[in-house]
């Protein structure tokens, strides 16, 4: 039988403010334990909530960015359960009322193909604090830094029909937390981690079969194979006669396998309810529209450009702009090389990207600023440079010998167009040669190319190859 | 409607309170009895009333993004029955 997958994601991100949603403890990621806790996170008595400008501002702007609707009016509720790293036994979320509701995003498949995601919701709620199951003679240590971070929980209708799916759509909401700066996007750190709901059915059967949460997944790859394997084993539980039960699971990185999280007693029962201690969140057209105006060119809008305005192939488009300081640096390499788009699309997606990728840089961290590679793109559509000498002079550049020109003057490395010296030393290689001048004459058409070589050779490269092909 | 034994263990347990066997019966009384008036106002028609989240007629106030508080984990961890290199100790949980 065929079978079909059904997913849908929850992503958590964490918003990039510098304050916690409901106090006015640092988010900053990193202090010693507990630093970073006040009366407010550890749910001491007596203390209330002041709900952050900025979270709600930022929630409004992944609303618009997907086309949502951002709520006029939304209510947080309490989401009743016991752990130790949840201080006041609820975490405030939102329920009924998310501040964010129904949105799209559209992801492009391999084949090339673009689908729409719905975006069921999306809604506020702090973050619980870092439980440290090492030994502390038997006990549990508690870091409360977390507890209070702002979070916005983005959950996808079941659109997903497979673990590529999930990540094309996982990685565009990434791309568009960090263009809209509203989430650093920083999946070691937990900053952007999701939760997969996966279940089966028969090919053309409407109605979805049992699904299992795999909780906690923070790397691309972790998404596509914990879904792969998941969707293995329920097809296998199901051909075999079982029937798959509904449950959390977590994923083993270690196994490659997912495993039912330890069941509670007692089913999760939240008990959600309206926090008594904040009031309903109203948001005015004013506000709204204040917010639409920091609204950056969104990744779509910019591919887009970037095919129209420099003439870049779609998956050219879409690579350079799959994050926002990417898309600028190509976009200074262009200003910086007078143009030659395509070219400066090779270099930064050939050469520099290897570069950075050797050593684990970000764009914005390699040694080769967007300057210095204008320049060097600027010497090979001159001619100063042949391409092959540009490798060299980006590997001195980032090397840190100096700018383009610097590089080129001191390793002598400019290359020959003058015509009379590239004839003199095609002349002198024939002179030199005669035995295969006179097989080359003869009919042996393939020695053209040991001559090219031999010129090359003789001006140590720095003929102009096309010049001396002529 | 009224409560079995079963829901008052697990309403409890939900609540980690730790009750006596022998309140059980009483607290199915009495928590039947909450649950009656609820049945009472669900009699009432409340179509086109719209749901009041907060007995108050305002608006939440927001808060500028700033930072406010300092550090005062030493404080804090006076009154913790037990802390080590900064964090609180708590009984072992397992996931």
């Amino acid at each position: 039988m065929e079978w079909e997958a059904v997913i849908g994601l929850e992503i958590h991100a964490q918003l990039s403010t510098r304050s916690k949603i409901f106090s006015g403890s640092s988010t900053a990621f990193g202090a010693a334990p507990n630093t970073q806790a006040n009366a407010v996170d550890l749910g001491l008595p007596g203390v209330l909530p002041v709900l952050n400008a900025e979270a709600v501002r930022m929630a409004a702007k992944l609303g618009l960015a997907i086309g949502a609707e951002v709520a006029r009016r939304s209510v947080f509720a309490r989401k009743n359960y016991f752990y130790p790293d949840l201080p006041k036994g609820y975490q405030i979320s939102q329920y009924e009322l998310p501040i964010v509701a129904r949105g799209e995003l559209e992801i492009e498949l391999e084949d090339g193909t673009v689908k729409t995601v719905g975006v069921t919701r999306a809604h506020l709620e702090e973050d619980a604090g870092k439980s440290l199951h090492e030994d502390f003679h038997g006990l549990t240590g508690i870091d409360l830094n977390r507890a209070g971070t702002p979070l916005l929980e983005i959950v996808s209708e079941p659109d997903l029909r497979s673990a590529k799916e999930a990540v094309a759509y996982m990685k565009k909401l990434h791309s568009l937390v960090r263009y809209l700066g509203i989430c650093d996007g920083n999946m070691q750190e937990g900053s952007f981690r999701c939760d997969a709901n996966v279940s089966v059915r028969p090919k053309g059967q409407h109605k979805f079969g049992t699904r299992a949460e795999i909780k906690n997944l923070n790397s691309f790859r972790f998404v596509e194979r914990a879904i792969n394997f998941e969707i293995e084993r329920q097809i296998d539980i199901i051909e075999s006669g079982g029937a798959v039960v509904q449950e959390t699971r977590l994923y083993d990185a270690a196994r490659d396998e997912t495993r039912p999280m330890r069941t509670k007693e007692e089913a999760n029962d939240y008990r959600y309810f309206p926090d008594p201690d904040l009031l309903p969140v109203a948001l005015d057209e004013a506000f709204i529209e204040a917010v639409r105006l920091t609204l950056p060119e969104l990744p779509d809008e910019k591919k887009h450009r970037f095919m129209t305005h420099y003439g870049l192939l779609a998956y050219d488009a879409g690579v350079l702009t799959a994050s926002r300081e990417l898309a600028d640096y190509f976009e200074a390499v262009v200003k910086a090389a007078g143009g030659h788009p395509k070219l400066a699309a090779n270099w930064v997606m050939g050469d520099l990207a290897a570069a950075l990728n050797k050593e684990g840089l970000e764009i914005d961290a390699g040694p080769v600023g967007a300057e210095q590679l204008g320049g060097l793109i600027m010497r090979i559509t001159d001619n100063t440079i042949s391409g092959k000498m540009a490798k060299t002079v980006f590997e001195a550049m980032w090397n840190g010998e100096g700018d383009v020109d610097t590089i080129i003057e001191r390793k002598g490395l400019k290359q020959i167009t003058d015509t009379s010296a590239i004839e003199q030393a095609i002349q002198a290689v024939l002179d030199a040669n005669p035995g295969q001048v006179a097989d080359y004459r003869g009919g042996k058409d393939k020695l053209f190319g040991f001559f090219v070589g031999q010129v090359m050779k003789a001006t140590r490269g720095q003929a102009n190859p096309a010049q001396v092909n002529e | 409607m009224s409560l079995e034994r079963s829901e008052v263990e697990s309403i409890a347990h939900l609540a980690r309170l730790a009750i006596d066997e022998a309140d059980i019966p009483r607290y199915a009384t009495e928590l039947s009895s909450i649950l009656g008036l609820v049945e009472q106002m669900n009699s009432v028609d409340t179509h086109g009333v719209a749901p009041m989240a907060h007995p108050q007629d305002v608006h939440q106030r927001l808060r500028p993004d700033a930072v406010t508080e300092a550090d005062r984990r030493e404080q804090f961890q006076r009154i913790a029955p037990q802390v080590e290199n900064g964090l609180y100790l708590v009984p072992k949980v397992i996931e």
